[in-house]
């Protein structure tokens, strides 16, 4: 037929077949992929969840990893890659059986020794994880299905260390990749989890771009933290860095994006109450926000000055600048965090309200001299840059010399390290946040290390707590582990090692054409369901 | 002309040579630690060591520069230390939208700001002149990010006519891909309209003094052509000049706008890659920031032989 | 463009655009009708209100402690986020602090940065330009370095000179500063190479006049209008880059407030409380604004070409 024939009646007959061609077309062409466009926290750039422990790698991980425990929303250690597990009498043989049907996205099943090798290299990096190869003989795979942890005495620690979700999880990677030394990145990007990594659509602090795994086996339980099934109901999920915070809630509003990990505080208002929009805190355990002082040099190199600066500090003043909105903060003296199996109170008047006076007086009894108390502040990481400030003034008030030094995070984390006089580039105080997650306890938390010039940033010298950490490792009683962790936390507010400067949480906020979100410390996105608009 | 162009060309390579060691040697300069925003907090000093060994950090500091040098001479700008990724290929990625919000924004500056100039120009002295002067100065004299959120809030949210951020390649349809540009682009225009028009306005007085405009007023020509054909094809020269510099400074320097926008341009690369001391992203980034400045001032002289034959190499 | 038919050679062209063409004319009588000029434009228009409001935010920044303000870093995190009332004029900010107040005191910080950005960048690159417009060998190897500077950002420079000597004023200052020299050595340079040429300056040579006194009477006084008129728009240029390096995190320590970072701690606020950015921001942009229209009124009186029109 003639499209171009310039007589009207074959133009006629032309259109028609040409409409009638379209309407073929298009009735015939592929539905479009359901995709969720979700702006997180940071943007993705690492991408080894076991070099780093920043966070956007880890919920990464979960994407595209699969772990052998998880830990379901009740705090439950469930099995997850694992089949099941059993424990030998004496308790110190652990026999892990894979699921079947587990396969790597690039075709081969998954095997005992992957398991093995992800386990070694997880250990190497991972705090707990380096507490459980202390306590370990041996490691053997049975069969390709099945592989064995003999240990050295009794402990659990095996089970939370492979099932917990923060810190380092225990991703499970082919035997090739996990091989890698763990101080080099991984460069391939194969897991067995319930997406698979479009590693061609990635771009660096642009956009990492995830499809859903045909061939994952998802559990038949319902989906509960990182336990249950995995369920995924949507072809795609993108990962969007937005580096503007008040553009990305007018794109939510504007249903540009599906999603945003973590809402600012005063932003707020702008989306609560919206028909479209769902608000909700998913990590409901929360942060921590802290301190903690130079214990190598003065002024913080005495006790007193430090229990000084500590009733000196309101919580209350350091929330309300950090978050504002009552509703997501509230004070807590708990080392280990307040909701938790660990929470105590022990010495929560030196760090919760402030008592100038008092404060004023240990400087007094301990003949402070005016040293400058050098503060370091970060000012373009929007989430740790007031406490700096607050501290500051509160510090000053009860009579500190303060110098506050602003900069940016990687300069402060270069300094942070530095073991130099704080007047050739050292320092006296820094503050910053934790998972709750991640610093629950003894044995999990950086935030309490206080074997000197090994520890933490900070380096105090409490070798009691040290030896409290060991005993909490070795002991399963939970009635015990109480009372252990009841004194560490004594002895921490003591002495100075870290103080707490209360608990927040951080609300998520996505558009309700989304269901399904789960509650969890990870933002997941399985079980998620994306409907019309 | 041919060999003034091989000169310059020639010459650009002690003049990046040079710009690549300053900027090498303040980037090892300066405190902070690729290693440690891989490693992440809780991190033991063992750890970041290792790591830093791994990046070839722990080297001297010339054994690095020359390390570096090595890759550069054989093309190969190296990968970028946090995530691993050639350096050209993020680049790449970037340079499109920065070219398309450099390019969209030139034009429409150019557009605008040469008729308000010239008009000026033409009504010299008068309100007019006055008011066009005034108004063009008034949106050099806000800061972009203000412009910026006040564009989106009365444009994409109020009025709905255009999205709130991101961007779209070309290749995705042309309409998908401008819309989201035209916001950008007024926000950034404001400030080069101001410049450009005050060039255009300045440039053009200039010539209108001059004998052989005198000439041709008596010869009986119309204004309006002596306009055109005499003194706007002599004031081309200067406003050239700030052309070429704008286009430079817009594919560099916007990272102000591609942060409220949305736009994963070059500009953002920049400063994340400094404020993550990502090394051989930033160094790659100066690398091509000196090129692409180099480059135009030579087409901007080459284009002055255009506009002004007595001009020659 | 000058009527003498030579071929120019681009880089004296590239001089000419920022804004003056290079006066060259020595003598008294330019000078004192260009001055008469000014003194009318002042007189009257745009001219006489940019001086105007200038000289408020000067009286602002002189007076501020007694303009009824309070404490500007004094925190205050119960009472953030207020909107304005009795006590607080303009509400107050993410900490609680009066904003009355930081915007009051931030136009010191605001002129100190814009100044001294004008008067460091005009001396050094005078000083420079000099240097490479006289001395021929000096001048290949100046103008290099001058285009290499040129292609550094300004970000990276401020976070290393941040990072290197700390957050203060002084940083911030270099920082802004830099990148602004280039372009001044370009002029000097360009007004230094076109003089030369000149007839009086050769007679001068030929009479034996030593450098110094033929540097500084004959050719720097030929630089100093378009200097003026570059210095008035570092100046606003200056305290528009430092809101830019407050917004990007690279900026003034939130001690010392200027207009700048008290616009870039509240730009998240801006749908909530725009009063964070529009009230410090409205008076930086006056300010910007009246400093560019001192300098357009300046040029025109300063450039011999129109003083001869009119």
């Amino acid at each position: 037929m003639d499209l171009w024939s310039h007589s009207k009646r074959s133009s006629a007959r032309g259109l028609v077949v040409f409409a009638a061609l379209l309407a073929v077309l298009l009735m015939s062409a592929p539905g479009r992929a359901e995709t969720i466009t979700a702006v997180m926290h940071s943007g993705l750039r690492v991408l080894d969840p076991i070099i780093t422990t920043a966070h956007i790698v880890r919920n990464h991980g979960y994407m595209i990893y699969d772990t052998l425990l998880g830990t379901d929303a009740e705090g439950k250690i469930q099995p997850q890659m694992a089949e099941k597990w059993a424990v030998s009498p004496d308790g110190k043989t652990y026999t892990f059986t894979l699921r079947s049907g587990l396969k790597w996205h690039d075709g081969p099943p998954v095997k005992a020794e992957d398991c093995i090798a992800s386990i070694k290299r997880f250990c190497e990096q991972d705090k707990m994880g380096q507490v459980l190869m202390t306590m370990v003989a041996d490691v053997k795979a049975v069969n390709d299905r099945t592989f064995q942890v003999i240990l050295k005495e009794p402990t659990e620690v095996i089970l939370t260390a492979l099932s917990k979700p923060s810190g380092l999880a225990a991703f499970i990677m082919p035997k090739r990749v996990a091989e890698t030394p763990s101080t080099t990145p991984i460069k391939e990007y194969i897991g067995s989890g319930p997406f698979k990594f479009v590693t061609a659509e990635f771009k660096p602090g642009i956009k990492a771009v995830y499809e859903k795994n045909k061939d994952y086996v998802p559990r038949s339980e319902p989906a509960s933290g990182s336990a249950g099934g995995k369920v995924v109901h949507v072809d795609r999920v993108e990962w969007v860095t937005m580096p503007d915070h008040m553009t990305t809630i007018n794109a939510l509003l504007a249903g540009e994006i599906d999603y945003t990990e973590w809402v600012q505080f005063d932003l707020l208002p702008m989306v609560e109450g919206k028909k479209d929009i769902q608000v909700r805190v998913i990590e409901k355990q929360g942060f921590q926000t802290m301190y903690r002082f130079n214990h190598l040099y003065p002024p913080f190199n005495n006790k007193l000055i430090r229990q000084a600066a500590m009733y000196a500090v309101r919580q209350e003043d350091v929330l309300k600048a950090l978050v504002g909105n009552p509703k997501y903060y509230k004070t807590c003296g708990a080392v280990f965090g307040c909701g938790t199996p660990f929470e105590s109170s022990a010495g929560a008047d030196m760090v919760v309200p402030s008592n100038p006076e008092k404060a004023m007086e240990l400087l007094k009894q301990a003949k402070y001299d005016g040293t400058p108390v050098v503060v370091l502040h970060a000012t373009d990481v929007s989430t740790i840059a007031s406490n700096p400030v607050v501290i500051t003034a509160a510090l000053r008030k009860v009579g500190f010399t303060v110098d506050l030094q602003s900069m940016d995070w990687m300069t402060l984390v270069g300094r942070r390290a530095s073991m130099e006089p704080p007047a050739k580039g050292g320092w006296n105080l820094f503050s910053t946040n934790w998972l709750i997650n991640e610093i629950m306890d003894p044995l999990r938390a950086a935030t309490v290390s206080a074997n000197g010039k090994r520890a933490w940033f900070g380096w105090p010298e409490v070798k009691q707590i040290e030896d409290l950490k060991m005993k909490f490792a070795r002991t399963s009683n939970p009635a015990e582990q109480k009372k252990l962790a009841e004194e560490v936390q004594k002895v921490v507010i003591e002495e100075g090692v870290m103080v707490p400067l209360g608990q927040f949480y951080v609300p998520s906020a996505y558009r309700s054409s989304l269901t399904g979100v789960l509650d969890s410390p990870v933002p997941y996105f399985w079980n998620v369901k994306k409907s019309g608009k | 002309m041919l060999a003034y162009i091989a000169r310059r060309l020639l010459a650009t390579v002690p003049v990046m040579g040079m710009v690549a060691a300053i900027v090498f040697a303040i980037l090892r300069l300066t405190p902070g630690d690729p290693a440690a925003i891989i490693a992440g907090d809780a991190a033991t000093p063992a750890q970041l060591e290792l790591i830093r060994r791994h990046m070839g950090l722990d080297q001297p500091i010339h054994v690095q520069f020359l390390l570096w040098l090595g890759q550069l001479v054989r093309g190969d700008l190296g990968l970028s230390l946090i995530s691993n990724v050639p350096v050209m290929g993020m680049i790449a990625d970037r340079i499109g939208p920065s070219l398309a919000l450099g390019l969209s924004t030139i034009v429409f500056t150019v557009i605008i700001a040469i008729p308000l100039g010239v008009i000026a120009a033409w009504r010299r002295g008068t309100l007019v002149d006055r008011a066009v002067m005034a108004f063009s100065v008034f949106g050099f004299s806000v800061p972009v990010f203000v412009t910026g959120y006040l564009l989106i809030f009365f444009f994409a949210i109020g009025l709905g006519w255009f999205p709130v951020q991101g961007y779209k390649p070309l290749a995705g349809g042309f309409w998908p891909f401008y819309q989201r540009l035209i916001l950008p682009t007024l926000a950034l225009s404001t400030i080069y309209v101001a410049l450009i028009a005050r060039i255009t306005r300045t440039s053009i007085l200039d010539v209108m003094d001059e004998d052989y405009i005198r000439t041709a007023r008596a010869k009986g020509v119309k204004e309006s052509t002596v306009f055109m054909r005499h003194a706007l094809r002599n004031a081309a020269v200067p406003i050239a000049t700030i052309v070429g510099i704008g286009m430079a400074m817009l594919i560099s320097g916007v990272v102000v706008t591609e942060s409220v926008f949305n736009i994963p341009g070059l500009g953002r690369l920049v400063v994340e890659a400094v404020l993550a001391r990502d090394y051989p992203v930033i160094q790659g980034l100066i690398l091509l920031f000196s090129l692409i400045y180099i480059l135009i001032n030579l087409a901007v002289d080459i284009l002055y032989t255009v506009f002004d034959p007595r001009i020659r190499y | 463009m000058p009527a003498n038919g030579n071929p120019i050679p681009a880089e004296a062209l590239r001089e000419k655009p920022l804004e003056t063409a290079p006066g060259r004319q020595p003598g008294i009588d330019s000078a004192a009708s260009a001055l008469a000029h000014f003194k009318r434009t002042l007189r009257r228009g745009p001219a006489l209100a940019a001086v105007l409001l200038l000289a408020v935010v000067v009286g602002v920044a002189f007076c501020a402690p007694l303009l009824g303000t309070t404490d500007p870093i004094a925190i205050n995190p119960a009472l953030r986020l207020k909107l304005p009332s009795h006590e607080h004029w303009l509400g107050t900010d993410a900490y609680g602090r009066d904003v009355y107040s930081r915007v009051m005191y931030g136009s010191r910080i605001s002129l100190i940065v814009g100044l001294g950005a004008a008067l460091m960048g005009v001396a050094v690159g005078l000083l420079i330009g000099v240097i490479a417009g006289y001395i021929r060998l000096a001048d290949a190897v100046l103008m290099r370095v001058m285009d290499g500077l040129m292609a550094i950002p300004g970000i990276l420079l401020a976070i290393a000179l941040v990072s290197l000597s700390g957050a203060s004023l002084f940083t911030v200052l270099v920082a802004i500063t830099i990148p602004e020299i280039p372009r001044v050595v370009r002029l000097v340079r360009g007004v230094i190479l076109s003089v030369r040429s000149e007839p009086y300056v050769e007679a001068a040579i030929s009479l034996g006049t030593r450098v110094p006194t033929l540097l500084l009477r004959h050719m720097v006084p030929n630089t100093v209008p378009p200097l003026v008129v570059q210095g008035t728009y570092i100046f606003a240029s200056a305290i528009l880059t430092e809101a830019i390096l407050s917004f990007l995190g690279a900026g003034l320590p939130p001690e010392n407030s200027s207009w700048g970072n008290i616009m870039a701690e509240g730009r998240m606020y801006f749908q909530l409380r725009p009063g964070l950015i529009l009230y410090p921001g409205i008076l930086l942009s006056l300010t910007v604004l009246s400093v560019n229209v001192l300098g357009d009124a300046l040029r025109d009186a300063l450039d011999p070409r129109l003083a001869r029109r009119l």
